[in-house]
C-alpha cells in the first residue's frame, strides 16, 4: 500500500516536471528531504495546514483560523496541481515564504507568518519545498475568507506590507554565541514564536516593542516568555525551557492545549541541542521592572484566600507552590501575573487541559468552576492570586469575569 | 410484555462480522488495561470491549464533584446496574436462589477503569504459603478436612514476584518493605515474601489511630507494619511516563473516583499510554454476549457483543482475554460453554467450584477526650499486623486453616456513611443524633480482613429461572460460611479486640461475624473463584498461565483464579497473575499457539 501511495506522489511530481521543471521526486536525495521534514516540522506546518477538527488530511489545509478581522481558511499545501501546490515552482514557494505573494501574484494573509519566514534562507525554503512535494497530493479546496471590505482584496495587504514588512535575511550577532544566534534565529524564523507571543497593532503586526511581552488571540494569552530579568519566565532556568518545549510540563506549569499544539506536533520532535538554543536566546531576553500594583484591600484577600482554600489549595498547594510537573504552582506563573488576567480567568472558567505529550502521556486536568463560581468569586479568587506569595498583577473587576464569561459563552 | 424496552428479543437478530483483530479484550478494568498494555507492547492489534462508558480523571471524576456521597455510595453510580444485570444468591442447595436488585455485601463496578477506579487501593502481596495452600498446609498440619477443597495455584511466589514489582512500580505503591531479597528489615512486615525491592514511594502519613494501633500492637509482642497504599504519599511518575500527584487525605477512595490523581488506577496509570496506541481500539458501551467457540472445540474465534444501538457483532480475534470482573468472567465462560460447568453433587466439573469471599469483622474503639478526626482520611491510610494471617502462626489444634490482617485503617468520616455508635445506643432517633455528634470525631476502627477457604457447597452457576436484559440467564450464587471461616474470625477478632482495649479508648465496640452470610450488609467486594487456575484440567478452568484447559487462545483474568481466598485485598495478586499471563503470552505463546501445559 505505502509504496503505490509514494509512486503516485512521484508521478505526479513528474507531470509537474513536463510544464514547469521543478526538481522531481525522485531527484531528491534523502537527506534533502529529511533536513525539510525537520524544517517543517519547527515550522509546524501541520498545525495550520491540517483541518484537525473536521479530520482533514495532513498538509491539505482548510483550517479555520479566527483573526481580530474575521476568518480565514488555509490553503492546502500539498502538492496537488488543482488545489495545492502541485504547480508551483521552487520560486514560487520562495516568493511565498520570503514575501508573501502567492504563484499567481496575489498576496497572502499576513496570517501566514511570512514576516517571520522571510528570515530564513534560500536553501532551508528549498529543503521545505522538496519535503512537501514528496508526500501524497490531496485534492482539497480551500474556503474563501470571511473579511469584510476593504480586507476581502487582497490587495489590501499591499498597503499592509509597505508599512509592516520587510522581506530579509536572518542576520546573526557576531558578539553573542553561535547557540544564542541559532535560537534567536529559530524563534523569529521557523518557530515563529511572536506570531503569538508578541501582541500585535490595530493591523495584526507585531509591535517591536512589545517583542515576546505576550499577546492575546482567541482569548487566550500567549504569555511573556522574555527570560531575563523580569521576564516573564525569569524564574524558569534553561532547563525548565527544554523540558517544557520537549516534554510538555516543568516544575512550573503543564502545557495548556493552544500552545500544547504546538508542543505536540513541533517541538516535542525538534532537536534538544536546538530547544537548548531557543532556552539560550530567551534567558537573554530583559524586561523592563513593572510599576508596583496597589495591594487590594483586605476584605478582598480575605474572600479571595477563602474561595482559592476552598476551592484550589488541595491541588494547588495552600501557599500555592503546586506540585511541581503536575498542578501548576501559581506562586510566580506567568499567566496569573500577567497584566492581561484573560488566561487565568478562563482556565478558572472553563478548566483546562495539561495535554499529553510522548514523554507525559498522562493526562493532567482542572476542572471547570463556571457553574460554581459567581463573577464575583471569579474575581476576588483572581485578584487574591495577583496579589499573594510574591504575585503582583493589578486587581480584576467583576466586570471583566461577565464580559469574558459571556465571550465564552457565544 | 408490556415493558417491550426490557424483552429480550427486541434487540437486531443480524450479526454484523468485522474484520479480524489480534487480540480482543473482554472487560477494560485492571486486567483488561494491562494485558492491552502488554500485547500492545507485543505489536499486536488490540480491541477492548467494555460494558460500561468511557471515564476518566478530568471529565469524570473532577475534584469540584467527585465527592459525592449521593451519588456514589447511596446511587451507586460506578457500580453494575442491577436493572440490567445482577445475580441471583442462596446460602444453600436446597434453598431458591432469588435476584439481588440492591447491591449490599459487594459491589461489581461497571464502566472503563472497572472497580479500579473505586477501590481503596489496599494493595497487598498474597504470602508464599498462600500460593500452595494445599500441600503447605497438608505437609504441616495433615490432611485437609473432608468437603474442604483448597488447592495449590499452579503458580508460585518466586515465580510473580517480578511481576508483583511491575505492578506496584505501575501504581507507586506507598509502603515499607520488611523483607528485600530475604534480609527482614525493621519497620516493615517481617512476614511477607521476599521483595526484589523497596516500594516506590515511602509509607502514607499515619494519624492518631494508627500510632495508638501501632503502640498497642507493639505492646502484645506483635509486628505493626504501614499498610501498603495505592494513594500516593508523594508526587510519582511510573514506567509509562504517567504522573501521580500526593494524597490530599480527603477521605474519599471506596465508592469515588479520585480527583486529584492521588489513587492509582487504570485510569491514572495505564490507559493514557494504551490509547495513544495506533493499533489499539476501545469499544465502549458494548456487552459481550459470548465466546464464539471453533467447531473443532479447541479454541475460541472471537467474541460477540452488542452496542448501545442494539447491533449486534461477531468480533473475530486470535486471542481472547477475559477480562471482566470475577463473576462476570465465570458466568461468560458458563454461557459461552468453555470447560465442564461444576456440579456440587458429584464435585464433578470446574467452570463455578470454589467461590470464595472473605470473613470480615471489626471493633470501633470510642474515645472520651482525644479526637481521631478520621475524615483526615484515604483508602489504604492504615497500619497492619500480620502475625495472624495466612500461616504467619501455628494453627495445631485451632481447626482452621488460613488467617487474616488485623489493621487500622482510617479510610474516612463520609457523614452519610460512617457514624459508628458505640454498643446500646439505638439505631435512630434523638438518642442516636446525640451519639453520632459525641462520637463523630472521636472514633478509631480495626477490621479483621480473613481468608476464606474453598467448599465443595460453595459456587456459582447459571440461574436457571431468572434472566438478563439480553435473556441470558443471570449468575448464581451458592454461598454461605463454612466452618473454616467461623472458626477463623472467632479465633482472630478477639486478638483484634485486645489490641483495640490497648489503644486507650473509654469503650471498644466489637462487630464479629456470626450467623449465616447475609448479601445486603457491605462486607468486601473480594468475591473469588469460578475460574480457578491449577495444575490439571480435572479441577481446574485454566492453567498456571490462566490458559483455558479448553480453548487454548482463551485467557482468563481476574481473582476468579483464585483457587481459594487469602486474607488480603486482592488487587496486586490479580495484577501480577495478569503480568504472568502476558509474559507467557508473549514468550511462549506466540511462538508457538497452543496449550503452553499438557494435560
Amino acid at each position: 500500500m505505502r509504496t503505490s501511495k509514494i509512486i503516485l506522489a512521484a508521478s505526479a511530481g513528474l507531470a509537474a516536471a513536463l510544464t514547469i521543471a521543478p526538481a522531481s521526486a525522485q531527484n531528491l536525495s534523502f537527506s534533502q528531504v529529511e533536513r525539510g521534514r525537520y524544517l517543517a516540522t519547527v515550522g509546524n506546518c501541520a498545525g495550520c495546514h491540517t483541518d484537525e477538527v473536521n479530520d482533514g488530511e495532513r498538509f491539505a489545509g482548510g483550517r479555520e483560523m479566527e483573526t481580530p478581522f474575521g476568518s480565514i481558511y488555509t490553503p492546502n499545501i500539498t502538492f496537488d496541481n488543482e488545489t495545492g501546490l502541485g504547480l508551483w515552482t521552487r520560486d514560487d514557494f520562495y516568493r511565498a515564504m520570503n514575501e508573501g505573494i502567492a504563484r499567481d501574484g496575489s498576496h497572502l494573509y499576513p496570517a501566514f507568518p511570512y514576516p517571520y519566514f522571510t528570515l530564513m534562507p534560500r536553501q532551508e525554503i528549498d529543503a521545505i519545498y522538496d519535503y512537501l512535494s514528496s508526500i501524497e497530493p490531496v485534492y482539497s479546496e480551500t474556503p474563501e475568507p470571511q473579511f469584510p471590505f476593504p480586507l476581502n482584496i487582497r490587495q489590501a495587504v499591499m498597503g499592509w506590507n509597505l508599512l509592516y514588512f520587510e522581506p530579509q535575511e536572518f542576520v546573526p550577532d557576531p558578539e553573542q554565541s553561535d547557540e544564542w544566534n541559532r535560537g534567536r534565529y529559530l524563534v523569529d524564523g521557523p518557530a515563529h514564536c511572536g506570531a503569538c507571543h508578541t501582541d500585535k497593532n490595530f493591523a495584526g503586526a507585531d509591535i517591536e516593542d512589545e517583542y515576546l511581552r505576550g499577546g492575546v488571540l482567541e482569548d487566550w494569552l500567549a504569555p511573556n516568555i522574555r527570560g531575563g530579568e523580569n521576564g516573564g519566565i525569569a524564574h524558569w532556568s534553561e532547563d525548565d525551557i527544554v523540558a517544557f518545549l520537549e516534554g510538555g510540563r516543568n516544575d512550573h506549569t503543564g502545557v495548556m492545549p493552544r500552545m500544547g499544539e504546538v508542543v505536540v506536533l513541533s517541538t516535542q520532535y525538534m532537536e534538544t541541542a536546538d530547544l537548548e538554543a531557543i532556552a539560550i536566546y530567551l534567558k537573554t531576553l530583559d524586561d523592563e521592572a513593572r510599576d508596583p500594583v496597589e495591594q487590594p484591600s483586605e476584605a478582598i484577600m480575605t474572600a479571595g484566600g477563602g474561595i482559592y482554600f476552598d476551592n484550589c489549595a488541595a491541588c494547588h498547594a495552600s501557599d500555592g507552590t503546586g506540585v511541581p510537573e503536575i498542578f501548576a504552582p501559581l506562586a510566580g506563573s506567568n499567566k496569573v501575573n500577567a497584566e492581561d488576567p484573560i488566561t487565568m480567568l478562563r482556565v478558572i472558567l472553563e478548566g483546562t487541559l495539561a495535554v499529553p505529550t510522548n514523554d507525559n502521556p498522562g493526562p493532567i486536568g482542572m476542572p471547570a468552576f463556571d457553574w460554581k463560581l459567581t463573577d464575583q468569586q471569579i474575581a476576588d479568587l483572581a485578584t487574591f492570586l495577583r496579589a499573594s506569595w510574591g504575585n503582583s498583577a493589578p486587581a480584576v473587576s467583576e466586570g471583566e469575569v461577565a464580559d469574558l464569561r459571556e465571550r465564552l459563552e457565544e | 410484555m408490556d415493558r417491550p424496552d426490557l424483552a429480550p428479543n427486541t434487540r437486531e437478530t443480524r450479526v454484523e462480522k468485522l474484520p479480524s483483530v489480534d487480540v480482543v479484550i473482554i472487560g477494560f478494568g485492571w486486567t483488561g488495561s494491562i494485558m492491552a498494555q502488554q500485547m500492545l507492547e507485543a505489536g499486536l492489534n488490540v480491541v477492548a470491549i467494555e460494558r460500561g462508558g468511557w471515564r476518566d480523571t478530568p471529565t469524570d471524576f473532577a475534584p469540584t464533584m467527585a465527592p459525592d456521597e449521593l451519588r456514589y455510595y447511596w446511587r451507586h453510580e460506578m457500580f453494575q446496574e442491577t436493572a440490567r444485570e445482577t445475580l441471583t444468591f442462596r446460602n444453600n442447595i436446597s434453598q431458591t436462589a432469588l435476584p439481588m436488585r440492591k447491591w449490599g455485601s459487594f459491589l461489581p463496578g461497571s464502566g472503563v477503569g472497572g472497580a479500579g477506579v473505586h477501590w481503596n487501593g489496599q494493595t497487598f502481596r498474597f504470602l508464599p504459603s498462600d500460593f500452595v495452600a494445599k500441600t503447605h498446609n497438608e505437609e504441616r498440619y495433615g490432611p485437609l478436612p473432608t468437603g474442604m477443597t483448597v488447592q495449590d495455584y499452579g503458580v508460585t511466589y518466586d515465580e510473580l514476584e517480578p511481576h508483583f514489582d511491575t505492578f506496584e512500580k505501575l501504581c507507586g505503591i506507598s509502603g515499607k518493605a520488611g523483607n528485600i531479597n530475604g534480609e527482614i528489615v525493621e519497620g516493615g512486615n517481617p512476614f511477607e515474601g521476599w521483595r526484589s525491592s523497596e516500594y516506590p514511594n515511602p509509607p502514607m502519613e499515619m494519624t492518631f489511630t494508627q500510632h495508638r494501633f501501632e503502640e498497642a500492637a507493639r505492646g502484645m509482642g506483635l509486628n505493626p507494619f504501614p499498610g501498603p497504599s495505592a494513594n500516593m504519599s508523594r508526587a510519582y511518575t511510573n514506567q509509562h511516563g504517567i504522573s501521580l500527584a500526593p494524597c490530599t487525605y480527603c477521605g474519599f477512595c471506596e465508592k469515588f473516583g479520585c480527583g486529584n490523581y492521588s489513587k492509582a488506577s487504570p485510569q491514572t496509570t495505564i490507559i493514557p499510554v494504551v490509547m495513544r496506541n495506533p493499533n489499539f481500539t476501545l469499544r465502549t458501551n458494548s456487552e459481550v454476549l459470548h465466546i464464539n467457540k471453533h467447531p473443532d472445540g479447541t479454541r475460541a474465534t472471537g467474541v460477540t457483543y452488542i452496542d448501545a444501538d442494539g447491533r449486534t457483532f461477531e468480533q473475530p480475534a486470535e486471542i481472547v482475554i477475559v477480562a471482566a470482573y470475577q463473576l462476570q468472567s465465570t458466568r461468560l465462560m458458563l454461557l459461552s460453554g468453555i470447560g465442564q460447568p461444576y456440579d456440587p453433587r458429584s464435585g464433578e466439573g470446574v467452570v463455578g467450584k470454589n467461590y470464595t469471599y472473605q470473613v470480615m469483622s471489626s471493633i470501633n474503639v470510642f474515645y472520651d477526650e482525644e479526637y481521631t478526626n478520621n475524615f483526615v482520611g484515604a483508602g489504604a491510610l492504615g497500619m497492619i499486623v500480620d502475625d495472624y494471617n495466612g500461616d504467619n502462626f501455628d494453627h495445631s489444634g485451632l481447626g482452621f486453616i488460613g488467617g487474616a490482617y488485623i489493621g487500622a485503617w482510617t479510610t474516612n468520616a463520609r457523614p452519610i456513611e460512617s457514624h459508628p455508635v458505640p454498643e446500646g445506643v439505638p439505631e435512630w432517633g434523638s438518642e442516636w443524633k446525640r451519639s453520632v455528634r459525641q462520637n463523630f470525631l472521636k472514633t478509631a476502627s480495626i477490621s479483621v480482613h480473613g481468608a476464606s477457604m474453598a467448599y465443595r457447597q460453595n459456587y456459582l452457576d447459571l440461574d436457571p429461572t431468572y434472566t438478563d436484559h439480553w435473556g441470558r440467564p443471570l449468575m448464581r450464587m451458592t454461598y454461605d460460611f463454612t466452618v473454616n471461616d467461623r472458626r477463623l474470625t472467632n479465633h482472630i477478632t478477639p486478638i483484634a479486640e485486645e489490641i483495640a482495649r490497648g489503644m486507650g479508648g473509654r469503650e471498644v465496640k466489637v462487630n464479629s461475624r456470626e450467623g449465616a452470610y447475609d448479601s445486603v450488609p457491605y462486607q468486601t467486594t473480594h468475591n473469588t473463584g469460578g475460574t480457578i487456575m491449577g495444575q490439571n484440567p480435572s479441577e481446574s478452568v485454566v492453567n498456571r498461565y490462566l490458559q483455558s484447559w479448553d480453548c487454548h487462545n482463551v485467557f482468563v483474568m481476574g481473582a476468579g483464579a483464585f483457587p481459594q481466598n487469602a486474607g488480603y485485598n486482592p488487587t496486586d495478586t490479580v495484577a501480577a497473575l495478569a503480568y504472568f499471563s502476558a509474559d507467557a503470552i508473549r514468550n511462549q505463546y506466540l511462538q508457538n499457539p497452543g496449550p503452553m501445559v499438557q494435560a
